[in-house]
């Protein structure tokens, strides 16, 4: 009988890849414009972070942060796939892959 | 899009992502180390104005970005949406274009 691909580790690291991909590239302008602010002066960028204390914007940067890892961990995972002969090792590093993710998000809550 | 083409957006997303695992592992490095004891815009100007190595950096980190973000979100609009075609890869390169603009004024604001 022929698994639902669901159930298969490789469709989570899929979606887990392209949902992150999308969520970092939604992302991007608006840490760029963030940024941004530090050409009108100090106190602008100082103004931003202020706001960004909420604790809804740290919820926001701490999944943002657990997501950018997990791409760069499903990422170089793929590279891997693709470019090594490696395929049997790839459950192996669909867990390292999340292990690494949760890893850098904990460090990063930790942190604040 | 010929097969040509689709094979060169193949190599850049892949060429885009080497370089990216470098620029993120080193950015949630730095990530984790500045957000020690609280953020605040005289401590992130003090390590980056007039720093060209770090400008330099983020101006590599900042093109890869965009690159990578635009050709996945190109293959995601196909995929998922069935937005496909010259005007999918009209908005391909609009996004790519206004990401880099974005990024490199961010850049420019936290360096010069």
């Amino acid at each position: 009988m022929i698994r639902p691909a669901r159930s298969h580790p490789g469709w989570w690291a899929f979606i887990v890849h392209r949902v992150s991909g999308i969520a970092l590239a939604l992302f991007l302008p608006a840490h760029f414009l963030a940024l941004g602010t530090a050409i009108e002066g100090e106190a602008n960028l100082e103004g931003f972070l202020r706001w960004s204390e909420r604790p809804l914007v740290k919820i926001a940067e701490w999944m943002l942060v657990t997501l950018l890892a997990a791409h760069l961990a499903g990422g170089v995972r793929l590279l891997i796939l693709e470019f090594l002969p490696w395929r049997d090792w790839q459950k192996t590093l669909a867990a390292l892959a999340a292990g690494f993710a949760l890893a850098a998000g904990l460090a990063f809550a930790l942190a604040r | 899009m010929s097969t040509r083409a689709g094979a060169r957006l193949w190599v850049a997303q892949r060429a885009t992502a080497a370089v990216l695992a470098f620029c993120v592992l080193v950015h949630l490095l730095t990530i984790i180390y500045a957000v020690q004891g609280g953020l605040t815009a005289s401590e992130i100007l003090d390590r980056t104005q007039g720093n060209f190595a770090w400008g330099a950096f983020y101006s590599l980190f900042v093109v890869a970005a965009a690159i990578h973000g635009a050709i996945g979100l190109r293959t995601v609009a196909s995929e998922w949406l069935s937005f496909r075609g010259k005007a999918a890869d009209a908005a391909l390169a609009l996004v790519a274009v206004t990401m880099i603009v974005l990024g490199l004024r961010a850049v420019a604001a936290v360096v010069l």
